[in-house]
C-alpha cells in the first residue's frame, strides 16, 4: 500500500485522490446505514491517509507481522473513516464495506479488534487508546524491538482523565516510540470544546508534561508529511501532533456544524455532498 | 497471604521474562524482591488504576503475561470500564490481583472494603474469579494463574491464615473442594469465610447438625455440578461469603438452585446491602458485628433450620 516516494508532489496528488475516495466511501457508509459521526469521520481523513500511506509500517499482505507498527484508532466513533482508509490500503474488501452496520454484518459502528483486517484493538469508549498504546510501546522497548505505536484520538477524548494518566506515564517511561495524533476539530458531542472544557493552550500542556509537540494543519498533506518525517520530535520523549482540523471537512454545509456530529444526511443532502466532493476533485 | 503470593510470582517471573507485574502505587515492601530480581518486569504506574489496566492490555497484546495489583475497590471499581473493554472484551492474558476481601482492611474503613467486587467481576464476560483462602492456596493460585491464559480476578484476603485441616486437597480452578463430609446440611464458603465456616460446623456438630463444608474458591466458572450434587444429598444449603449478599457466591448458588428441582432450605450469609457507618473496628470485630464469625454463622444456620 506504500506510495512510491519519488516525487513529493505526485505523492500528494495521489493522497488527495485517495482522500476523495475515502470521503465518498464515508458518505456512502453513513448514508446507507443512517449512522452518526460523519463530521468526526471527515475531520480525520487526511490524518489517516498520511499515517497509512506515509508513516505506518503496516501491510495488508502481512497484517500479523510482529514487526508491524501498531495503530490504535481511539476515536472509534469515526469508524467509517478508518474502514474507508483500510479499504484503500487493501485491508478490507468491497464486500467488507457492504457489511458495515447491517444485521449479520462484519463491522459495527465502533471497531472490534481484528488483526487480519488491520484493526489492532477494539475502541469506542473514549480515553482508552493511549494507555493501551503505551503498554504496547513499553513492551516494544523492553523487548528491544523497533516497531512504533501510533494512536489517534479526538479532542473531546482529552476530557478523559485516563488520557492524562497515560500522558504522564508515556513521558515517565521515555516512550519515544509512541506517536499521538490529536484530531483537534474544536467540537465535541454537545458543543465547542472551548465551551465544554477548554483545552488551549494545548501544545503548552503537552510540552509541560514532557512530550515533544508539533502543530499542523490537519488537512494539508505537505505539512503533515513534513512533520511525520521528524518523528520522534525529541530524544527520549513521546511525540504528539496536534492536527488542527475542521469537523465535517470537505462538504461546506457540514463544516464546523454540530448538527453533523450525530445527524445522518438524507438522500438530498447526500447528493449535494457528493456533488461538492466531485466538483472539488475536478 | 499476599507476601506468599508474590514470593511465588517472583520465582515465576525470574524464569520467564514475559511475566510483568504492575501496581498502582500500592503494596509497600511486598514487591521488594521482585523489584530487585526482575526490575524490568515490574512497573509502578503511579496512582492511576485506569491507565494501569490499559497498559496491561497493551502489554498482553504484545505477548506478555501481566499481573495488576491494587486494593480491591480501586482495582475493580475505579477501572471497571477499562477492565471491561481493554482486558475482558479482548479476552487477554491479564490477572487482576485485588487485596482486601470484605472487611480485611478493618479500621481503614468503607473506601477500602471489598464488598461488591465479586458481583461486578462475575458479571463481566470472559472474566474468571478465584479466591484463595489460605497461604498455601494463594501460592497454588499464583502458580495456576501463570498458565491460565484468560482474564482472571484473584481476590486476596487476610494475612496469615494457614490450612488448619493439614491436608492438601489440591486446588484446581473451577472445582470446589469438599473439606469435610456431613449428612444434614451443605455449607459453601469462599475465601476468608472458609475458616469461620469450619469453626461454625464444630458448633453445629454439638447441636446435633452434621455439615458438609465446601471450599468454593472459584466463583467463576462455577462448579455447578458440585452444587447440584450437594443440594440433592442435603436438606439445607448455605452460602457464606465476606461480600455483599447481592451478586456474589450466594447469588451464584441461588441461580443454580432456582433453576434446578431443589426444594430444600437455602440461605445466603454475607454482608448486608447497607453497612452501619457507626460500626467501626478490626476485621474480627466487624465479622462479629455482622454475624460472620463462627458464632454468628452457627446462630444463623440454626435459626434457618428451625425456620
Amino acid at each position: 500500500m506504500e506510495i512510491m516516494n519519488i516525487n513529493q508532489e505526485d505523492d500528494i496528488k495521489k493522497m488527495e485522490k485517495i482522500s476523495f475516495q475515502v470521503r465518498k466511501n464515508i458518505l456512502s457508509l453513513v448514508h446507507k446505514t443512517k449512522g452518526p459521526h460523519v463530521g468526526s469521520s471527515f475531520s480525520c481523513v487526511e490524518i489517516l491517509v498520511s499515517l497509512y500511506f506515509k508513516f505506518l509500517n503496516v501491510s495488508s499482505k502481512n497484517p500479523l507481522d510482529p514487526r508491524r507498527d501498531r495503530f490504535i484508532f481511539s476515536k472509534g466513533h469515526a469508524s467509517p473513516a478508518l474502514y474507508a482508509v483500510l479499504y484503500e490500503g487493501g485491508f478490507l474488501t468491497q464486500d467488507d464495506l457492504e457489511r458495515f452496520a447491517v444485521n449479520g454484518g462484519v463491522f459495527q459502528q465502533h471497531p472490534d479488534k481484528d488483526l487480519s483486517k488491520g484493526i489492532e484493538v477494539s475502541s469506542g469508549s473514549l480515553g482508552h487508546g493511549l494507555s493501551v498504546g503505551a503498554g504496547m510501546a513499553l513492551a516494544s522497548k523492553r523487548d528491544g524491538e523497533n516497531h512504533r505505536v501510533c494512536v489517534v484520538i479526538s479532542d473531546g477524548e482529552l476530557n478523559e482523565g485516563s488520557i492524562w494518566e497515560a500522558v504522564l506515564f508515556s513521558a515517565q517511561h521515555k516512550l519515544s516510540n509512541i506517536l499521538l495524533v490529536i484530531d483537534y476539530n474544536k467540537m465535541q458531542a454537545l458543543g465547542f470544546t472551548k465551551d465544554t472544557l477548554e483545552l488551549d493552550p494545548l501544545a503548552a500542556k503537552f510540552e509541560a508534561f514532557g512530550w515533544g509537540c508539533r502543530e499542523v494543519d490537519g488537512h494539508n498533506f505537505s505539512t503533515i508529511i513534513k512533520v511525520l518525517e521528524k518523528v520522534p520530535f525529541e530524544k527520549n520523549k513521546p511525540s504528539v501532533i496536534i492536527a488542527h482540523t475542521t469537523k465535517g471537512k470537505g462538504v461546506s454545509f457540514m463544516e464546523n456544524s454540530l448538527h453533523w456530529h450525530y445527524t445522518c444526511p438524507n438522500d438530498e443532502e447526500c447528493r449535494l455532498a457528493l456533488d461538492e466532493l466531485n466538483n472539488n476533485m475536478i | 497471604m499476599r507476601q506468599a503470593f508474590y514470593n511465588k510470582l517472583e520465582q515465576i517471573a525470574v524464569k520467564d521474562k514475559d511475566v510483568y507485574i504492575l501496581t498502582a502505587n500500592l503494596g509497600f515492601k511486598f514487591f521488594d524482591n521482585i523489584r530487585k530480581n526482575c526490575p524490568d518486569q515490574f512497573i509502578d504506574v503511579g496512582v492511576a488504576e485506569a491507565n494501569m489496566i490499559g497498559i496491561s492490555s497493551g502489554l498482553a497484546l504484545s505477548g506478555k503475561n501481566v499481573y495488576c495489583y491494587s486494593i480491591i475497590p480501586f482495582l475493580t471499581m475505579r477501572a471497571y470500564e477499562q477492565i471491561r473493554i481493554d482486558v475482558a472484551y479482548h479476552n487477554l492474558n491479564v490477572k487482576l490481583v485485588g487485596m482486601g476481601a470484605g472487611f480485611t482492611y478493618g479500621f481503614e474503613g468503607y473506601t477500602h472494603f471489598g464488598i461488591e467486587d465479586m458481583a461486578l467481576m462475575r458479571a463481566m464476560p470472559n472474566m474468571h474469579v478465584v479466591v484463595p483462602d489460605t497461604i498455601e492456596n494463594a501460592v497454588k493460585v499464583a502458580q495456576l494463574s501463570y498458565a491460565y491464559p484468560f482474564p482472571l480476578y484473584i481476590r486476596l484476603g487476610r494475612a496469615g491464615i494457614k490450612n488448619r485441616v493439614g491436608k492438601d486437597f489440591g486446588l484446581e480452578i473451577g472445582k470446589g473442594i469438599i473439606l469435610q463430609e456431613g449428612k444434614d446440611i451443605a455449607i459453601f464458603a469462599i475465601g476468608n469465610m472458609i475458616e469461620p465456616a469450619l469453626q461454625a460446623s464444630d458448633i453445629l456438630k454439638s447441636a446435633g447438625i452434621s455439615a458438609t463444608v465446601i471450599n468454593m474458591h472459584t466463583l467463576k466458572p462455577l462448579d455447578v455440578e458440585l452444587i447440584k450434587r450437594c443440594a440433592s444429598s442435603h436438606k439445607a444449603v448455605f452460602s457464606i461469603e465476606e461480600h455483599s449478599i447481592i451478586g456474589g457466591l450466594g447469588s451464584a448458588i441461588s441461580e443454580v438452585l432456582a433453576e434446578s428441582s431443589y426444594g430444600g432450605v437455602f440461605r445466603r450469609i454475607g454482608i448486608p446491602e447497607t453497612l452501619d457507618s457507626k460500626i467501626i473496628g478490626t476485621a474480627d470485630y466487624l465479622w462479629q458485628a455482622y454475624g460472620l464469625d463462627a458464632g454468628g454463622i452457627g446462630k444463623k444456620i440454626i435459626g434457618a433450620l428451625e425456620g
